[in-house]
């Protein structure tokens, strides 16, 4: 397929990725049908409640190793899975309870890998960094830093290869973006036309080294630019923003057009893990940030002032949601731990 | 001085090439940078350009094969110098490697024609269960038979595919591919960018979404910077995802000592892969072997490194013509019978291994077994101790470092399995534990050969 390609198709495919930069920065995120974003709202809020429990069972011991939480970012992923279809794929760093729940995995295995117990995601041998839905097209949960870049490349090489339609999002953070695979990724991608999104969550921090120490060009949707990947930043806060720049790129995607990067542009709201105490920025801007840009709360003003739901409606929901997260740590400590003799299974098939 | 063109070498490795055209004849002017024959080995062509300037005195060597690299071709005439100068010119000049060039000119004289690479004899009976003494041969070279593995798999599931540096229109850096473009395609046939990290990353990528990459490292040397997609995402993903993941992938390409290209492209990478638990690791010797085995790897449903060697890809070795040549991972086989010392290597040491297993045989009366691991992890321990319970002593030769190696492994393993057998401390012979250095003498030193498998088989032996 790298061959094929022509230096005159090259030329056209640099206007057309021209034309789709300008038509970005024109377009205003269209509005999110009514049921879709109830249910969206419902999503991110069960992400929310389920991390702020985990962060409680962490700290009471019940939960070991590394854990980290995705509170704050909760519109990407519920943004972007909205936009996917049958097929398509998602895989990600090791924050990644927020992409398992939004994919459709039950919170009962979630917490129950978290817990280490044998009706765990991976059965109780991956943790919180190594959590797998293959069957609703999620490839994990991985603990080195950028290596799901050139992993999630390679999916939607197979998708290339298969003649599939299928679109592969592979995120990574902020820190990621400065590890060499990202680029040696983004070289093949774009050399062989690969429907991969690559999607930076920018949440600002890579563990405790902000961007701008870190990066020396910190509008991270560029650095595709030598590639000519065409990138843009998106409200990583902002729903529907998320979804309808997720829409427009997988349909870029599924048309064979290659690449694309979407930089998000979003917060943490916790530190890098559990152990982490955040010292490295000041108290103010996490309060700025949740009160002004909290995306749970931004998703229900518009809910109220769309008429699509009033604040008993959604009081309701999160007692609806903090009930579904109460089973699911019930179960989680309830479940047993996974039988000695699985100690020696799942090395070789 | 008329001065002598020598037959170059393509390759750290070549011994001898085809001389396939002369561009020139004698009387000819030529100028430097002149490019005046062809030369041809099974893996590349080359020109030969001569560096001065002068007349074609003589052609010594015609167009022809088998000619032995730094045998002289032909006699350039310098200023001045009649043509009756080149006929006697030959083994008189200064050259500076007199001992090669008298070398050279004794096969001349001899009129006797120069080694072929050599073909190794190797007992095929009883080596599989499929292969008897009615079963029709083959002579084949390791590349052939590794490239012929990857055809008939190719052909046989379409999920299967090429990925590395130079395999499709260079047909290999090494030429093990070559012809697979040609048959199967650039979309199954894929040129990568020289980006080892990614491409492998990559690949295990696509193993996830369930194709079979066969990824072609150029050397094992360059896998170093793919080292974390190895083994943190293919080798341990089925475990910590509880079984949901799968890689079936094949990582292949020369392993081991080169010749020459020193410490950092000169390396046994057999130990560290050998380490990982949810990797297979084969290493074969015969062409067979490699065959057999690499087919075997293509559709094993785990990740598995293929070591080969970048010296054994010109050997020559039967390969039984049967339909589907396949070979179990993890089945070590005897090479050779004896009683009484149990000698385990694996890959290009064999080579060495048995040479002096003729030795010991002819000048010390020892008779040693030889047992070829073929695969390093899982390790066929079964039939290494089968044979110490017979020998009762125990020497395992490898190319790379001794320290933690497979030597060291296979060693304590006999200690603790059959400890009561042992007539003699196992002995390992190993590479020394140095960086490959460049210098011809001392990259020999740094290497194992037969004189060392012979000094530790008669220690175990405890002979005079």
């Amino acid at each position: 397929m790298a061959r094929a390609k022509t230096a005159r198709k090259t030329a056209q495919k640099s206007k057309a990725k021209t034309k789709a930069r300008t038509k970005t920065k024109t377009s205003s995120p269209s509005r999110m049908k009514d049921d879709a974003f109830l249910q969206a709202y419902r999503d991110m809020l069960l992400i929310r409640r389920f991390e702020e429990r985990a962060g409680q069972m962490y700290g009471m011991g019940l939960i070991g190793g590394f854990c980290h939480l995705y509170i704050g970012q909760e519109a990407v992923v519920v943004g972007l899975q909205s936009a996917l279809q049958e097929g398509d794929q998602v895989i990600t760093g090791y924050r990644d309870h927020g992409h398992m729940l939004a994919c459709g995995a039950t919170p009962n295995e979630v917490m129950a890998e978290l817990t280490g117990r044998q009706d765990g995601c991976s059965r109780g041998k991956g943790g919180s960094m190594h959590m797998f839905a293959i069957d609703k097209g999620f490839y994990g949960g991985h603990g080195i830093v950028g290596a799901q870049v050139p992993l999630g490349t390679g999916l939607a090489f197979a998708n290339r290869y298969r003649k599939q339609k299928n679109v592969c999002l592979a995120y990574f953070g902020d820190g990621a973006a400065n590890q060499g695979q990202v680029y040696e990724s983004f070289n093949m991608a774009e050399l062989w036309d690969l429907p991969v999104i690559y999607v930076i969550e920018n949440n600002r921090y890579a563990m405790g080294t902000s961007l701008k120490r870190a990066s020396a060009q910190t509008d991270l949707s560029k650095r595709g630019l030598s590639f000519d990947i065409p990138g843009e930043q998106v409200d990583g806060m902002d729903i529907e923003a998320v979804r309808e720049a997720g829409l427009r790129t997988v349909a870029w995607c599924r048309e064979g057009k290659g690449p694309y990067i979407l930089e998000m542009m979003t917060y943490r709201y916790r530190g890098h893990s559990m152990s982490d105490p955040a010292k490295y920025r000041e108290r103010g801007e996490v309060d700025e940030v949740r009160q002004t840009r909290d995306p749970i709360d931004h998703a229900g003003r518009l809910l109220i002032e769309r008429k699509l739901a009033d604040e008993a409606r959604l009081k309701e929901i999160d007692k609806e949601v903090r009930a579904v997260v109460a089973d699911a740590a019930a179960f989680a400590q309830d479940n047993p731990e996974p039988d000695a003799a699985e100690l020696y299974t799942d090395i070789y098939l | 001085m008329p001065v002598d063109i020598l037959m170059p070498a393509l390759s750290p490795t070549m011994q001898e090439g085809s001389l396939r055209r002369w561009l020139v004849k004698e009387g000819d002017t030529v100028a430097s940078g002149d490019v005046i024959a062809e030369v041809e080995t099974d893996k590349a062509t080359m020109e030969v350009e001569v560096v001065d300037e002068g007349r074609i005195g003589r052609i010594v060597v015609p167009e022809g094969e088998n000619v032995p690299v730094r045998s002289v071709i032909a006699v350039l005439l310098q200023d001045g110098e009649e043509m009756s100068a080149a006929a006697s010119a030959n083994g008189t000049d200064d050259s500076p490697v007199p001992k090669q060039k008298q070398e050279a000119e004794d096969r001349k004289e001899s009129q006797s024609p120069p080694p072929s690479p050599p073909k190794l004899e190797i007992p095929n009976e009883g080596m599989e269960s499929s292969w008897t003494k009615s079963t029709p041969v083959v002579s084949m070279s390791v590349r052939e038979a590794l490239r012929d593995a990857m055809a008939e798999e190719m052909r046989r599931d379409d999920r299967v595919f090429l990925f590395g540096e130079e395999v499709g229109e260079y047909q290999g850096a090494y030429k093990v591919s070559q012809g697979l473009l040609e048959e199967f395609g650039e979309n199954r046939v894929f040129d990568t960018p020289i980006t080892e990290h990614g491409f492998t990353g990559l690949a295990v990528g696509a193993a996830f979404a369930g194709l079979r990459p066969v990824v072609e490292f150029m050397t094992f040397n360059f896998a170093m910077q793919a080292m974390d997609q190895i083994i943190n995402s293919a080798a341990k993903m089925l475990y910590m995802s509880g079984g949901k993941l799968s890689c079936p992938i094949v990582f292949r390409g020369p392993n081991g000592a080169a010749a020459r290209v020193t410490a950092q492209h000169s390396q046994d990478y057999s130990a560290w892969y050998a380490h990982i638990p949810g990797l297979k690791v084969v290493a074969p010797y015969t062409a067979s072997d490699a065959k057999g085995l690499l087919k075997a790897a293509i559709r094993d449903p785990n990740p598995v490194v293929f070591l080969e060697n970048e010296i054994l890809y010109g050997h020559s070795f039967d390969v039984p013509e049967v339909d589907d040549w396949i070979l179990p991972i993890g089945k070590a086989r005897v090479l050779r019978a004896g009683a009484d010392v149990t000698i385990v290597s694996y890959s290009h040491a064999l080579t060495f291994v048995l040479e002096a297993c003729e030795k010991l045989s002819s000048e010390h009366g020892i008779e040693a077994e030889v047992i070829d691991l073929r695969s390093l992890r899982p390790l066929d321990m079964e039939t290494i101790l089968e044979s110490v319970r017979k020998s009762n002593r125990i020497v395992v030769v490898e190319q790379g470092w001794g320290v933690c190696g497979i030597g060291a492994e296979v060693s304590a393993r006999v200690c603790a399995e059959a400890f009561d057998y042992l007539d003699a401390p196992p002995m390992r012979v190993s590479g020394e534990d140095v960086p490959m250095p460049y210098a011809a003498n001392l990259e020999a030193l740094a290497l194992p050969d037969a004189n060392r498998v012979i000094e530790a088989a008669r220690a175990v032996c405890y002979a005079e």
